[in-house]
């Protein structure tokens, strides 16, 4: 199985370590991931900013740079999610159908590859710690996880999750619209830190790390005592603890 | 009512909005009132889980929900059929058929209609269609007073205030303001309230109805829109819960009805449909408790249905947008909208706010103002609104395909042409990552223009030393 790793252009940028640490996983777990260095943006920016022509060419990019894969994981809801949602629409317009009716379906979240593809929840990781799971909007209402990153999270040893109340609710990033509202993406984000830090974890978890970012830039500012982890990086974490912290 | 009727004829009432300030600079002031957030966080929240209760109940929901879809899409496919099949039966049963272009069009024939009959008094049953052209107002201007017989109609228009929200007009006042309104204003409109008035619900509920009482009984001439017209009998439907639309659609001798027509179903039996989706959607109920209908006029009493255009024609032209005609005004969006539920009503500027309002607003009464070319952007996509709506209308996609046409400001622009520069090589991207890299202690701790609204209150992450694919390279994918 020819398997891909598209890193999303944030992770690349900003949050290398979610990288390493998916392709550590995939390697415990047996799986060779491969790194096609042509990739760079799925154009979720562009085009949810209101920049649609170049978030076609994006998207016609992602389709021929993945080409031929058998697999493609991604370790970001909203990228994930821009592919298996957007690309269909944009592609009919931009006259590439047939090649994202090829890719697409290959596109796997972490937490899908794991579970769906190879059939594991418990990675044999350990993480000796109190966490509690973001589930962000679009993993949960684009990609349809579902319990999936609780069912992988609940396996690994020592790992205490707690649930966060009104989790559904949107942290307030939404890319641009942290910048173009800022005071209700403020409020937004307000909120979902109090019932954070309700719960007492140590560490707040989710499957994207733009969302993290958000909320992660919230706690630092508070001082909250609370560090995020992308799900991908409690997984890879083993006995003694390697789990990055940012 | 005193408020200036700010709205350009022919559009969407801009609720004394000049439109000049953007949704941002609204919203941001409404989210600094305390009171507004904890009314709206109570509200929202109260009716959000009585929704998520009773639509859990129903297996088959998902199927309704695209039953739904289906018979509004089909209708809308064939609405210039449909309409003149309406207006054929509502003829035939005695009632009057008037086609208006758009508002300025609709207020005059409403205005003529009731000048007709000499009155200069009308009872309203709440309707959305008569606040988006901005109806009481013209009436005002026509020396004829307008009414409101829902409670919380009644609340908005005793406090010389605007809707809010398109189920719970008043849903920014609480309790004790509602009982300061009443005491202060009542009287001025009919029977005051009681001396001894207090902020408790049955009480409040009881003044209003005293006072609307005598209205009922004294009034000849009511006004309302309709959740429902069907085109095969010429029938209209009203869907309420406190038996004031009842009492306007039988008491008065003229009934004018002005209804958009996208409101059109085909048939009885698709009625079925859309009486079991809306009021689960909207209060959260399994069955609404009055749902009043009636075909044409019986002898002595006379009917008026004016059908509204207002620029529904032009976003039906509209292959994206075209589905939010499908909305039947539930606002199930809205009560699930973590952004209307921080910002409220007013913030849109718009009869229609949250969600549908965002998409509905921009595309009725164009993007030529700063509030209407902001609304696409009121939205963090978090798709809340897509999954409740009981017409499956994708908010989120035509949020970004109306984004897709606003005007974007001269920075972002360079911003984004940059952005798509460097991600159209994967080499220019690297280099621009090495290049973040060396500069990475340079970061502020306040980041300058636009971008101060992110480190107002949150921090920025640090820039790692070396990107994933610079990693990668190095150590042969970790293998070195």
């Amino acid at each position: 199985m020819r398997v891909a790793l598209f890193i999303t252009c944030v992770n690349d940028t900003l949050f290398p370590g979610t990288g390493k640490a998916v392709v550590t996983l995939l390697r415990r777990l047996g799986v060779d991931v491969d790194f096609p260095e042509a990739q760079t943006c799925c154009g979720q920016m562009h085009l949810n900013t209101g920049y649609r022509d170049e978030g076609v060419r994006l998207a016609r990019r992602f389709v021929d740079v993945f080409a031929g894969y058998d697999a493609v994981v991604v370790p970001s809801g909203s990228c994930g999610a821009m592919v298996r949602e957007h690309y269909p629409r944009l592609a009919e317009e931009g006259g590439f159908a047939a090649a994202v009716a090829e890719t697409v379906p290959k596109v796997y979240d972490l937490s899908e590859f794991l579970i769906d593809v190879l059939g594991v929840t418990d990675v044999g990781a350990h993480f000796p710690h109190k966490v509690t799971y973001h589930p962000t909007c679009h993993s949960l209402r684009g990609l349809h996880l579902g319990d999936r990153p609780a069912r992988l999270l609940q396996e690994v040893k020592g790992l205490e999750l707690v649930p966060l109340p009104a989790a559904e609710q949107c942290c307030g990033f939404g890319g641009t619209f942290a910048v173009k509202n800022p005071d209700i993406s403020a409020a937004m984000c307000g909120d979902k830190v109090r019932n954070i830090l309700d719960t007492g974890a140590e560490v707040l978890c989710a499957a994207d790390n733009s969302c993290l970012m958000h909320i992660g830039g919230t706690l630092s500012r508070q001082k909250a005592g609370v560090r995020v982890m992308h799900l991908a990086e409690i997984l890879a974490s083993t006995e003694p603890e390697h789990g990055e912290s940012r | 009512m005193t408020s200036t009727f700010l709205g350009m004829p022919g559009t969407v009432s801009m609720m004394g909005y000049s439109g000049k300030e953007g949704f941002p600079d609204n919203a941001a002031k409404a989210v600094r009132n305390s009171q507004l957030r904890f009314n709206l966080r109570k509200a929202t929240g109260t009716i959000r889980e009585r929704r998520a209760s009773v639509v859990a109940e129903l297996p088959d929901w998902q199927g309704l929900r695209q039953a739904g879809k289906a018979i509004k899409d089909h209708t809308l496919r064939d609405l210039d059929a449909y309409l003149v099949q309406l207006e054929e039966a509502v003829t035939e049963a005695g009632g009057h058929v008037h086609w208006a272009r758009d508002a300025a069009e609709a207020n005059r024939i409403v205005t003529g209609l009731v000048k007709a009959t000499g009155e200069t008094q009308v009872v309203k049953v709440k309707s959305m269609a008569t606040q988006e052209i901005g109806l009481n107002e013209a009436l005002h201007d026509a020396g004829i007073t307008a009414y409101e017989t829902d409670l919380a109609e009644l609340i908005v228009q005793l406090g010389d205030d605007w809707p809010s929200h398109i189920l719970v007009p008043a849903i920014h006042r609480n309790r004790s303001e509602i009982r300061e309104i009443f005491v202060r204003h009542m009287a001025e409109w009919g029977r005051p309230a009681p001396e001894t008035l207090t902020d408790d619900p049955a009480a409040l509920a009881e003044a209003a109805r005293l006072h609307l009482r005598e209205r009922f009984l004294s009034t000849k001439v009511a006004i309302s829109g309709a959740n429902f017209m069907i085109a095969e009998t010429g029938t209209l439907v009203v869907l309420e819960s406190e038996g004031n639309g009842r009492m306007c659609l039988t008491l008065p001798e003229t009934l004018i009805s002005v209804v958009g027509i996208e409101k059109l179903l085909p048939t009885w039996r698709d009625l079925e449909v859309f009486l079991q989706l809306l009021p689960r959607s909207s209060t959260g109920e399994r069955m609404n408790p009055y749902t009043s209908m009636w075909t044409g006029a019986t002898e002595g009493q006379e009917f008026h249905l004016v059908l509204l255009d207002n620029g529904r024609t032009d976003v039906l032209a509209d292959k994206v947008g075209r589905q939010a005609l499908r909305c039947i005004r539930c606002s199930a969006c809205l009560n699930v909208c973590p952004v209307y539920e921080r910002a409220g009503g007013h913030a849109y500027g718009s009869v229609y706010p949250g969600p549908i309002g965002a998409i509905l607003t921009p595309q009725l009464r164009g993007m030529g103002t700063e509030l209407d070319r902001s609304l696409p952007f009121a939205s963090s996509l978090c798709g809340a609104c897509y999954e409740v709506c009981p017409v499956a209308i994708d908010i989120p996609t035509v949020l970004v395909e109306l984004r897709a046409r606003a005007r974007h400001g001269v920075a972002e622009r360079a911003g984004m042409a940059a952005a798509g520069w460097v991600f159209k090589r994967s080499g220019r991207l690297a280099r621009a990552q090495r290049m973040g890299g060396r500069m990475r202690r340079l970061v502020p701790k306040r980041l300058p223009g636009p971008l101060g609204g992110w480190t107002d209150t949150r921090d920025v992450p640090a820039i790692p030393k070396e990107s994933f694919r610079d990693w990668w390279t190095r150590t042969d994918g970790g293998n070195r």
